[in-house]
């Protein structure tokens, strides 16, 4: 039985598991691993949550941000050229990228700079790697009154120089992290380092659905637009749940957004794409779900990339949005469970799908989604031309040209 | 019986507060740590925090940084830290020694299997910085058993109740972070947070060392005043991103512990 769900559904708080417990754990993974100076924050922060999550002006709110200042509902969009080239299943695309600001990472900004006003701090900050959800956290924050810095680790400031000058311009202060290995977990490091010191005034806008409790359900919750559409979508306009989700992992906030409310559908299966980066057998990748072990980084236990002594191991992708060693906690319970199942795809394959797309579709995606698109042309060609695959088309890839310029020997 | 235990009661008795140190472990490197804790203890500190070097030490300032940067670069490891006690033991028997850092690399290692070494090579305490006592119980009742004491922060904005929620697995003292920020970082206001140490102690019934931002001799007289020990770390950490060959290093830190020394000794004890 199917149950059918409307466009406007209002269940917010996520009620499709048991998960996260009481403790924050969603089997043996998540938790809250902070120093004590964070605790009472984040106990704070998880009340405030359940509160305004029951509360009808800040959910109309919310519902309203969404409508008219992100533009939702995003399309599901039927990939027919791509589709038909591939030979297999139908692939319908989520239209995260026609967002404002060009991908899912809105979604989840709106819902947390609005809890941040209502929790009366006035500055906000967020961690960025590819520079999407910084983007959208200064979007937001401009939008709101709200005084706003982004942590981007100084490789990612090279490879997104435009991401970069869109906060600036946004008003926002970008600040350049130079420990470690100067991405995205050194940038989240840095973040927490400025929450740590500032928390009495700063509300954290995590972008991904890591960090201690209750920051991976509240990001989950607030991506979880992205599926209660896609799958009144379905039922509406095919009639019928899909085959197949698929959708690429860094953190993994897309992946659950789109995941989460279909998780019941056991017919539905869920693939999450990890960056295989230079194959997973060279070593160079950020695919913890496919070669790593569980470990406890940025307040929660979780499948990582790590050495033998439990150091945190550097990361490649040619994504800097998915260069993250760890992955969000729900993923890997996914993972361990059997209900998703997490693939590798390398920077080459992802390279091909990526200008597969923009030729036959005309839509130019994020290097990051590239990745959920080229395991969907995988599985796409292992399967009937009746089945159906939604893909998270999670951002546009505007941000990419200057990667792909260089990568083919082409000044802009 | 606890080194920590002891120690915190021959200070209280001869009226003097306990000045803890902390060095990060294989900075900037593994053969130089031992001198190095015995240039402290020379100098004059009481007990020693010894840091076990992590790749994302969100806690710490960018002094702390660097030396854990510059230690794993050696490619310093959990059971190489142990080991460093172990040698320090063959020639201190008194001086308590705590293993401080993440919990990635301690739970790396069984929990058992952890407390075990640390029972054999001498380690006293263990301090994880981000593991607050809601999962800290398995790690806690495996240290229990072989006697050696878990430490845990308490912070500027912790209510009552996260206190006696600290108070129900602390043992041996309690680490009372001076300001809410990181390690190296900007310096405290007495005046703010001198009622929650005094709170901290009634509910614990431990001794309460101050820590984070300690740089100065004043600063270490102001947070003697108002605790039972002071806890001097990046300033230390500094002497020794320094450089120099290691015996130089050593007199710098015994001479900068010794001025620490006098000044907590020269206070007026109120508390």
């Amino acid at each position: 039985m199917i149950s059918k769900v409307n466009l406007n559904d209002s269940r917010r708080v996520g009620s499709e598991t048991k998960f996260p417990n009481e403790k924050g754990y969603y089997g043996e993974y998540g938790g809250r691993f902070v120093a004590e100076t964070l605790m009472q924050p984040l106990l704070d922060l998880e009340s405030a949550y359940a509160k305004y999550m029951g509360d009808p002006d800040f959910l109309s709110e919310l519902d309203a941000d969404l409508k008219n200042y992100v533009g939702r509902p995003s399309p599901l969009y039927h990939a027919k050229r791509w589709s038909e080239e591939i030979g297999g299943a139908q692939i319908y695309l989520k239209r995260e990228d026609l967002n404002h600001t060009g991908a899912h990472k809105v979604n989840n900004t709106v819902g947390q700079a609005l809890l941040a006003k209502r929790m009366g701090k006035p500055r906000v900050i967020a961690e960025t790697g590819a520079g999407q959800h910084g983007v959208a956290t200064a979007t937001i924050a401009a939008r709101l009154g709200l005084e706003c810095r982004v942590y981007m680790g100084s490789e990612d400031i090279k490879r997104q120089s435009t991401n970069v000058f869109r906060m600036k311009l946004l008003g926002a202060e970008v600040i350049p992290v130079t420990s470690g290995s100067c991405t995205l977990k050194d940038a989240l490091n840095e973040a927490l380092r400025d929450w740590v010191s500032n928390v009495d005034n700063t509300f954290y806008i995590i972008g991904t659905v890591a960090g201690p409790h209750p920051y991976p359900q509240i990001v989950r919750d607030f991506q979880s637009v992205i599926g209660r559409e896609a799958r009144a979508q379905c039922l509406e306009g095919l009639g019928r749940l899909p085959d197949a989700l698929v959708a690429c992992v860094g953190g993994g906030s897309n992946a659950i957004g789109l995941f989460y409310p279909f998780i019941n559908d056991s017919e539905v299966q869920m693939f999450g794409v990890e960056a295989g980066g230079e194959g997973v057998a060279s070593g160079k990748h950020s695919a913890p779900l496919n070669a790593g072990r569980p470990g406890i980084l940025h307040g929660n236990r979780t499948y990582l990339m790590q050495d033998e002594c439990g150091q945190i191991e550097a990361t490649h992708s040619i994504s800097a949005g998915l260069d993250y060693p760890g992955v969000g906690p729900e993923h890997s319970w996914l993972k361990d469970t059997g209900r998703a199942t997490y693939e590798a795809i390398s920077d080459q394959e992802a390279l091909v799908a990526f200008d597969r797309l923009t030729k036959l579709e005309g839509i130019i995606p994020a290097l990051e989604t590239s990745h959920a698109l080229a395991y969907a042309e995988k599985l796409a060609d292992s399967m009937h031309n009746d089945k159906i695959i939604v893909v998270n088309l999670s951002g546009r890839g505007d941000k990419d040209i200057q990667t792909i310029a260089t990568i083919n020997s082409i000044t802009l | 019986m606890s080194l920590i235990k002891d120690c915190f009661s021959n200070l209280q008795r001869n009226h003097k507060k306990a000045l803890i140190t902390f060095i990060t472990a294989g900075d900037p490197f593994v053969k130089d740590t031992v001198p190095l804790m015995h240039a402290l203890v020379d100098g004059g500190a009481d007990i020693l925090e010894l840091g076990v070097p992590f790749s994302d030490p969100m806690a710490d300032g960018e002094v702390i940084q660097r030396a854990s940067e510059r230690s794993l670069a050696n490619g310093t490891s959990l059971d190489d830290v142990i080991g460093i006690v172990r040698l320090f033991r063959r020639d201190n028997l008194t001086t308590p020694v705590v293993l401080m850092g993440y919990y990635n690399p301690f739970q790396n290692m069984s929990h058992e299997s952890l407390a075990a070494k640390c029972l054999e090579a001498g380690v006293d305490g263990i301090l994880v910085v981000d593991l607050p006592p809601d999962e800290a119980e398995r790690l806690n009742s495996e240290l229990v058993k072989v006697n050696v004491d878990q430490i845990f922060l308490v912070a500027p904005n912790s209510p009552e109740s996260r206190v006696r929620k600290v108070c129900q697995l602390a043992s041996g003292f309690i680490y009372f972070v001076s300001v809410k920020g990181v390690t190296g970082g900007k310096s405290f206001d007495a005046q703010e947070i001198s009622a929650s140490i005094a709170r901290t102690k009634e509910i614990s019934g431990l001794p309460v060392g101050l820590g984070f931002g300690i740089k100065s001799s004043e600063a270490a007289a102001a947070a003697a005043n108002i605790s039972d020990g002071v806890v001097i770390g990046s300033a230390i950490v500094e002497l020794i991103e320094q450089g120099g060959d290691v015996t130089t290093v050593a007199q710098n830190l015994e001479v900068f512990v010794g001025s620490i020394r006098e000044a907590i000794d020269d206070c007026d004890h109120t508390v």
